[in-house]
C-alpha cells in the first residue's frame, strides 16, 4: 500500500491541474435513461391525462370536459370491474398473506428438516411464466373431464363449471393467482424473520415471555415494514391484474371476472376509444395511489 | 409431534408443484388423451409430434427465436442503462440530482398500463407497429434497475474511483474496468429480473406484434388458446418452453434471484 502511494505521488502532482470532478460526465452517465423515461413515460403520461378530457367527434378529437369522467359514474361495467377487484382484494391478499407468513414462520424453523427442498418447491410457482401457468390452470379447471375435475370425482365430488360459473371462476381466479404469489410472498417474510437477531428472541425468553407474547411484541413489530411491502404490492398487483383473467375466462362469464384493466384493453384496444380508456386508467392510477397511501398510513410509522 | 408437521408441507408442495408436472405430462401425450378418465400422470412418448405440430401451426421456432431476441438485446441494453444511470446517481455530485432520483423512484409509482394509449399511438407515428424495436425501446430505462444499482454503487469507495482519475483513466473506463466489475452480484440481479420481466411480458407485445413471424411466446400461445379447436398438448408444451429458461435461471441463480427480489424490501 504504501509502495504504491509512493509510486503514485509524482504523477499526482503532474497531473493536477486535470483532477478537476468532471462536470459532463454525470450527465453522460444518467443522459441516455433520462432521455428514454422523457419520450417514453413523461410524455405519454401527460399525453394520457389530457387524453382523458378528451373525446372523438367525426375522426376530430375535441376537448370534452369532464365528460370521460362523468361517463364512468354511469357506466355499469366500471362499478362491475371494480367489485370484482375489491372481492379479490378482501379474500385473495388476505388469505395469500396469512398463508405466507404462516409458511415463513414455519420455515424459519432451524429444527425443521427439508427447509430448502419446501422452499424451492412453495416458490417454483413464483418462477413461472404468467402466460403459461394461466394456460395451464385454464386446462386443469376444464369443466368437462379437466384433470381436477377428475381427482374430485375420485373422490366422490362433483364436478364444478369453474370457469363458465361467475361464482366459480372467481374461485378459480382467486385460487390460480394465490397458488402463483403465495411462494414470492413467503420468500419475503421468511428473509424479513431471519433478519430478527437470534438475541431478541432470548431476551424475550429471558424476560419471561411466552411465544404468544414474543411473536407480538418482537416478531410482529419488526416485521411491520415487510409485512406492509407485501400488502402494497399486492393490492397494486390486484388493480392491474390482466394476464390470468384475460386468459383463463377472458373477463368472463358475464363480467364475473372483469378487471379494470382487461376493461381498458376492452375501450382502448377494441372499440378505440382512446379518451375513455385513458379515463379508466387514471382512475385505476387514483386508485393505486389512494390504497398505497391508505395502508401506508395505517400501517406505516408506529412503534 | 414436530414430524408430523411434514403432513400438511408436503400437501402444501404437492399442490404448488403438480401443475407444473402435469404441464409437463400433458406436453407429453396426444391431445386426444389428456381427458380420458382417468387422465395421464406420467409422462408420455409424444414429445416430439407435438413439437413437430406446434412447429407447424405457429412455427414455434420462430416464435421462440423472437422471444430469445427481444429478452436479450432488451436485457443488455436495458442493464447497461440501469448501471450506467445508477452510476451517475451514486457517485456524482451535481445539481438537481436528488430530483431525479425522487423522480425515478417516483415512476415506480405509477402502473405502466396508463402509458398504454399514448405508448401506442406514438408507436404508429413510428411506423414501429409490428416490429421488435416496438416492444423493446419504450421500456428499455427501468427504474427498479437503476434504483438497485444505485445502492451498489454507494457502497463503492471513491478513493478508488480518484486513484483512476490520478492514473489518467477516463471516467468512462473508471466505470467499466474499475466500479462495474465490483458491482457483479448487483449486476447479476438486474440482468436476471429484466430478462425474466421481458421474457414473460404479454400485454404489450399482444398490442404491439400482429404478425405470427413476429410474436413472442406468450402472445403465439394466447392465440392459440382463442381457437375453435385448442390443441391443447401443443399449449402445454409452449407453456413449459415458456418456462423453462426461467426455471432453469433461477435453479442455477437461485442467490441472486432472490437477492434482487428483496432489493427493494429487505435491508440487512
Amino acid at each position: 500500500m504504501t509502495l504504491l502511494a509512493e509510486a503514485r505521488a509524482p504523477a499526482e502532482a503532474r497531473t493536477k491541474p486535470s483532477r478537476r470532478k468532471p462536470r459532463l460526465a454525470p450527465w453522460a452517465f444518467i443522459g441516455p435513461a433520462i432521455g428514454l423515461f422523457t419520450v417514453f413515460f413523461a410524455y405519454p403520461l401527460v399525453a394520457s391525462l389530457v387524453q382523458s378530457f378528451q373525446t372523438d367527434e367525426r375522426g376530430e378529437t375535441v376537448w370534452a370536459g369532464l365528460a370521460n369522467y362523468r361517463r364512468l359514474l354511469g357506466d355499469p361495467l366500471m362499478p362491475t370491474a371494480l367489485g370484482n377487484t375489491a372481492i379479490i382484494l378482501a379474500i385473495q391478499v388476505p388469505l395469500m398473506l396469512v398463508l405466507a407468513l404462516l409458511l415463513a414462520q414455519i420455515l424459519n424453523q432451524s429444527w425443521l428438516r427439508m427447509r430448502t427442498g419446501y422452499r424451492i418447491a412453495y416458490f417454483l410457482p413464483a418462477v413461472t411464466t404468467l402466460v403459461a401457468y394461466a394456460i395451464v390452470f385454464r386446462v386443469l379447471l376444464r369443466a368437462d373431464s379437466g384433470v381436477l375435475n377428475q381427482l374430485l370425482g375420485l373422490v366422490g365430488l362433483p364436478g364444478v363449471d369453474w370457469l363458465n360459473d361467475p361464482v366459480w371462476a372467481k374461485v378459480a381466479l382467486i385460487a390460480s393467482i394465490t397458488w402463483k404469489w403465495t411462494g414470492y410472498n413467503m420468500v419475503i417474510l421468511l428473509a424479513g424473520l431471519q433478519a430478527i437477531p437470534r438475541e431478541q428472541y432470548e431476551a424475550a425468553a429471558v424476560d419471561g415471555a411466552g411465544p404468544v407474547t414474543t411473536y407480538v411484541k418482537v416478531v410482529v413489530p419488526q416485521l411491520r415494514p415487510v409485512i406492509l411491502f407485501c400488502l402494497i404490492t399486492s393490492t397494486i398487483g390486484t388493480l392491474q391484474l390482466f394476464d390470468e383473467p384475460y386468459l383463463l375466462t377472458g373477463g368472463g362469464p358475464d363480467n364475473a371476472t372483469l378487471t379494470p384493466i382487461i376493461y381498458l384493453y376492452q375501450v382502448g384496444f377494441q372499440q378505440l376509444d382512446f379518451g375513455y380508456a385513458s379515463a379508466i386508467a387514471w382512475v385505476v392510477v387514483l386508485l393505486i395511489g389512494a390504497l398505497s397511501l391508505l395502508q401506508f398510513k395505517a400501517l406505516g410509522r408506529r412503534g | 409431534m414436530k414430524r408430523l408437521l411434514h403432513l400438511p408441507m408436503i400437501i402444501g408442495a404437492v399442490v404448488s408443484l403438480f401443475p407444473l408436472y402435469w404441464m409437463i405430462v400433458a406436453a407429453t401425450h396426444r391431445t386426444e388423451d389428456l381427458f380420458t378418465s382417468p387422465p395421464p400422470f406420467l409422462p408420455g412418448g409424444e414429445l416430439f409430434n407435438n413439437l413437430a405440430r406446434l412447429e407447424e401451426s405457429v412455427g414455434f421456432s420462430r416464435v421462440a427465436a423472437n422471444s430469445v431476441g427481444i429478452a436479450v438485446v432488451y436485457t443488455v441494453v436495458s442493464s447497461l442503462l440501469s448501471a450506467m444511470c445508477g452510476y451517475g446517481l451514486a457517485k456524482y455530485r451535481f445539481r438537481g440530482r436528488g430530483l431525479i432520483l425522487a423522480v425515478i423512484l417516483g415512476t415506480m409509482m405509477i402502473p405502466f398500463q396508463v402509458l398504454l394509449v399514448p405508448l401506442f399511438e406514438m408507436m404508429a407515428t413510428f411506423g414501429w407497429i409490428d416490429t421488435y424495436q416496438a416492444v423493446i425501446v419504450p421500456f428499455l430505462a427501468n427504474a427498479f434497475g437503476i434504483f438497485l444499482m444505485r445502492q451498489a454503487f454507494l457502497d463503492f469507495p471513491d478513493e478508488l474511483i480518484e486513484a483512476g482519475r490520478i492514473d489518467g483513466c477516463g471516467e468512462a473506463r473508471i466505470f467499466y474496468r474499475i466500479v462495474l466489475p465490483a458491482a457483479k452480484p448487483q449486476l447479476a440481479a438486474v440482468v436476471i429480473f429484466t430478462f425474466i420481466a421481458q421474457w414473460g411480458a404479454f400485454l404489450w407485445p399482444l398490442l404491439m406484434l400482429n404478425s405470427e413471424d413476429q410474436y413472442t411466446i406468450p402472445v403465439a400461445l394466447s392465440t392459440m388458446v382463442g381457437l375453435s379447436k385448442v390443441d391443447y398438448s401443443g399449449l402445454m408444451l409452449g407453456s413449459f418452453a415458456a418456462t423453462l429458461p426461467i426455471m432453469a435461471v433461477f435453479l442455477f441463480f437461485q442467490r441472486q434471484f432472490i437477492s434482487g427480489l428483496l432489493g427493494g424490501s429487505v435491508k440487512g
